[in-house]
């Protein structure tokens, strides 16, 4: 799509919109565009596909679904369920899954969609955190995309209440009592949600505007925010050899990655529709309508609620307190209130918490290999223990059945995993990325092991090293390790205390906690030095030093 | 244990240098016409299965005809997703297998620039704003600037209170206290709705109740919210087993006691109720109560034992309620107390 020639059959039609649109100059701009190329930059990729696969297909379903809880006597190819008294929604679901050609495909897919979408949304964001991507100038995107993460549970959540069966009906009512459980307040939003009582006969027609609506507009928009800032920042990049923050590497949008990514929305999708035609999910009519009495053991929410279910499951009864009368539910707003909250609060404020313990206020385009922020690390990789903890809590039950343990041994175990489990991984962690740290300095200075063994003339063996070739050694010399933050000191030269003293020593203390471990990158005066030594294949014959 | 590695000091020379993008390795079809030829002829195929896909698709939509029961449901279901996923992956595989082989794969370099406007800019931009401010003469007219504000904030309120007024029902929280359950109320199975006779209740039985009520009742729109309070498991036991407190001595009857089956954690149906412990376990989040001492929690995340519904025979033999529940039931909320 350069200017098209006279002869080119485009260029009528072109000239027509660029003389009432100058949409000349966009395409000079974004026709060539550089991107550059990895498999993990991919990931984000796969969440906008499976949100336009959910548009699509979502589409479909509401052609063939009624949002209505009135209830109706059913009628219809499942004999079992012939006579019975249900709501509207929950018929118009069997009517979808027996009755509309490719209605079942179309609603397979679309689950499978959603839990794709969710799991391709947090596995992006795994990859923007240990690569240190959210670093300036793409916080405010990190902030964006967290809200999209967000949005994407609560678009979940609104989609598996709507067909009204027995699993989703008590996934409500557990909301209910969750929300009960917030002081004060607890009566009047459960009320606000369910325009009553619990069920009552609003939520299923309010749970369908919000889902069809309200949320998937609001996620449309921030992806076209977030989408618009990977255009104004350009992508990054994986460090290597020129890659620099002043460039970026890769190759043009028109037309490698037209096709390429094109290529790879039908790959998705054609993904999806496999799953949704092989692999069957939620069963609807093997469950029933709701019904507030009746409740199938082993009943799992969809995978990114299992922490919560979890962190309901593990918390303790005990904390639940009358205070002059009023009931303070501990034991609910601890697990499902205050964890998530704090766990979600750290996710969204890390970056600016990073940089304000780093005193970096630099552009960074290229990536960091974990290994060089081993503290960042650790951290990302606790909160992944505590998060899939919580998730086998969610779990415990189908745990206990499948390998015959005691589901209160096991609830036992996983309260106390949950504390000691992030803390363990998270010194592995770290202790793991500095030792590989200290593996990449020892290649650089000693070059790789070759199996060649050499016998002197005196009778000594040693074993010659190959050294690191340039780029290889750019890739492990090529990062900044940081220092913990020096703060002015606490009196002034006339010994008058200074103010704000106290807020510099605990960020401070926090910088240390960051950088006081660490292992500097070489300095080619390290790897002279290491030459003179000479253990390496071009130097004087004398074995390697044990560092 | 000391990470630090002793360094000396830096001097801003004693850094490596880039090395600069790696040297061009060229793919076989670079080089080779008939190895372009042949990914040429691959991605052909690919594009080729696609279209057999999708006839496939309308194939199957007209030959794979489902009769309403499951398994052909299923059948028509795996021949439609199957050939959806050919048709699709074809294209997808087809497009990248294309530009990975046959487009140029030299990678080029584009310049990043600051994302900062420069001072220039900043100052020119400041300067709009101060111009539009002057121009609007807002600093000096208080009262215009409080108007604005106030009016702007306030007329939210005119869409707001009606949907709030409104959005919660009747609002009236206190309905969580009460449920169908009154004196003289017979129980019945749930959901057949049969009255149950104190002498048909085996020991080690389990019976699901509700409240007795006609079928008209039962098939209207308030009866689900008013079963899901209402629900209550029956269980009858060795009176020798049963232990009551001084205050609830007359609540049972022969050894069966009712309790209500909603959780008092967050509100799931309690379900699995174990013969030889008489624990009875919510399968949601696993709080676990003994039915044969008050219902009181043995495990898991539930603090209060599940409230008991106390229960006597009426001059027929059927098992009645004496009462509603003596407090409120379900997941606690504030004010449950007040």
């Amino acid at each position: 799509m350069t200017t098209p020639t006279p002869h080119s059959p485009l260029a009528g039609p072109a000239d027509y919109l660029d003389q009432r649109t100058g949409i000349g100059n966009a395409v000079k701009g974004f026709a060539r565009k550089v991107f550059p190329d990895h498999w993990s930059f991919m990931l984000g990729e796969i969440a906008l596909y499976s949100f336009v696969v959910l548009l699509i297909s979502g589409f479909f379903l509401t052609m063939f679904f009624v949002p209505s809880m009135a209830l109706v006597t059913y009628h219809g190819p499942i004999d079992s369920m012939d006579g019975q008294l249900m709501s509207e929604a929950f018929a118009s679901t069997l009517k979808i899954s027996f009755e509309v050609r490719g209605g079942l495909l179309m609603r397979q897919v679309h689950h499978w969609a959603a839990l794709l979408f969710m799991a391709s949304i947090v596995t992006h964001m795994m990859r923007v955190f240990f690569t240190g991507a959210f670093r300036k100038p793409r916080e405010l995107n990190w902030l964006v995309g967290f809200v999209l993460m967000i949005l994407g549970l609560l678009a979940g959540f609104t989609g598996y209440s709507l067909p009204d069966d027995v699993l989703s009906g008590n996934g409500l009512r557990i909301t209910d009592g969750v929300v009960k459980s917030i002081p004060i307040l607890g009566s009047y939003l459960s009320y606000f949600i369910f325009g009553g009582e619990f069920p009552g006969e609003d939520i299923i027609p309010r749970l369908f505007a919000l889902h069809v609506m309200v949320v998937p507009a609001l996620i449309l928009s921030l992806i076209a925010l977030h989408l618009l800032f990977v255009v104004l920042h350009k992508h990054t990049q994986y460090p290597g050899g020129g890659r620099t923050d002043k460039n970026v590497v890769g190759f043009p949008l028109f037309p490698v990655y037209v096709a390429k990514a094109g290529g790879f929305f039908f790959v998705v999708f054609g993904v999806l529709a496999l799953m949704g035609g092989v692999m069957s999910i939620n069963n609807v009519w093997s469950y029933g309508p709701y019904d507030p009495s009746p409740v199938g053991a082993g009943a799992q929410p969809d995978w990114y609620m299992l922490f919560l279910e979890g962190s309901l499951r593990l918390m303790p009864g005990q904390p639940e307190f009358v205070i002059a009368g009023f009931t303070l539910s501990l034991n609910v707003l601890i697990p499902a209130v205050v964890i998530p909250g704090l766990l979600f609060s750290a996710l969204a404020l890390y970056p600016f918490i990073e940089a304000r313990v780093t005193a970096d206020k630099a552009e960074h385009h290229v990536l960091d290999r974990p290994r060089n922020v081993p503290t960042r690390t650790g951290i990302g990789v606790a909160i992944i223990v505590a998060f899939v903890i919580l998730a086998v809590a969610g779990s415990n039950d189908l745990v206990a059945t499948h390998f015959a343990m005691s589901l209160n041994a096991i609830t036992w175990a996983l309260r106390v995993l949950f504390f000691v489990g992030p803390v363990v991984a998270f010194i592995v962690t770290k202790r793991i990325c500095l030792a590989l740290q200290r593996k990449d300095r020892e290649l650089v200075l000693h070059g790789h092991e070759t199996g060649k063994i050499v016998r002197f003339a005196n009778g000594e063996y040693i074993e010659v090293h190959k050294p690191v070739n340039e780029e290889e050694r750019w890739l492990r010399v090529n990062y900044a390790a940081h220092r913990p933050l020096e703060i002015e000191p606490a009196e002034d030269a006339r010994g008058v205390r200074r103010k704000g003293y106290k807020a510099d020593r605990r960020w401070q203390k926090l910088s240390s906690f960051f950088y006081e471990d660490r292992v500097e990158p070489v300095r080619p005066s390290e790897l002279h030095s290491a030459d003179e030594h000479g253990e390496l294949e071009s130097g004087t014959q004398q074995p390697a030093l044990e560092r | 244990m000391s990470d630090r590695e002793v360094t000396t000091t830096s001097s801003s020379e004693d850094r490596f240098v880039d090395p600069g993008l790696p040297p061009h390795k060229s793919r076989m079809g670079d080089t080779d016409p008939r190895a372009a030829k042949r990914s040429e002829m691959q991605v052909v195929i690919l594009f080729v299965i696609s279209i057999v896909g999708t006839i496939g698709s309308l194939l199957a939509y007209f030959l794979v005809v489902p009769d309403g029961d499951v398994a052909s449901v299923r059948n028509a279901n795996l021949a439609l997703g199957v050939t959806l996923f050919l048709s699709l992956m074809g294209i997808g595989l087809a497009a990248i297998h294309w530009a990975k082989t046959l487009m140029s794969d030299h990678e080029v370099a584009e310049e990043r620039h600051p994302m900062a406007s420069d001072a220039e800019t900043r100052a020119a931009a400041l300067g709009k704003l101060q111009d539009g401010a002057k121009d609007s003469n807002i600093a000096r007219r208080t009262v215009l600037k409080g108007s604005v504000v106030t009016a702007v904030g306030l007329f939210p309120l005119t869409i707001a209170v009606p949907l709030i007024g409104s959005v919660g029902g009747d609002w009236d929280v206190s309905k969580f206290k009460h449920t169908l359950w009154e004196k003289g109320k017979r129980l019945t199975t749930d959901p057949a709705g049969r009255p149950v006779k104190a002498s048909d209740v085996t020991i080690g039985s389990v019976v699901q109740i509700i409240p007795e009520a006609s079928e008209e009742e039962r098939s209207g729109h308030s009866w689900i919210t008013e079963k899901a309070k209402a629900v209550v498991m029956l269980v009858r036991m060795d009176p020798a087993d049963l232990k009551e407190s001084e205050d609830r001595k007359g609540w049972s009857y022969n050894g069966i006691v009712a309790y209500s089956k909603i959780c008092t954690h967050v509100g799931c149906p309690v379900a699995l109720y174990e013969q030889q412990t008489h624990h009875v376990l919510c399968p949601c989040h696993q709080s676990t109560f003994d039915v044969s001492d008050g219902a009181k929690v043995v495990f898991g995340p539930a603090k209060r034992p599940l409230p008991q519904l106390p229960i006597a025979v009426d001059n027929e033999g059927y098992l009645v309620a004496q009462d509603d529940f003596n407090e409120p039931v379900g997941p606690s909320y504030w004010e449950r107390l007040k």
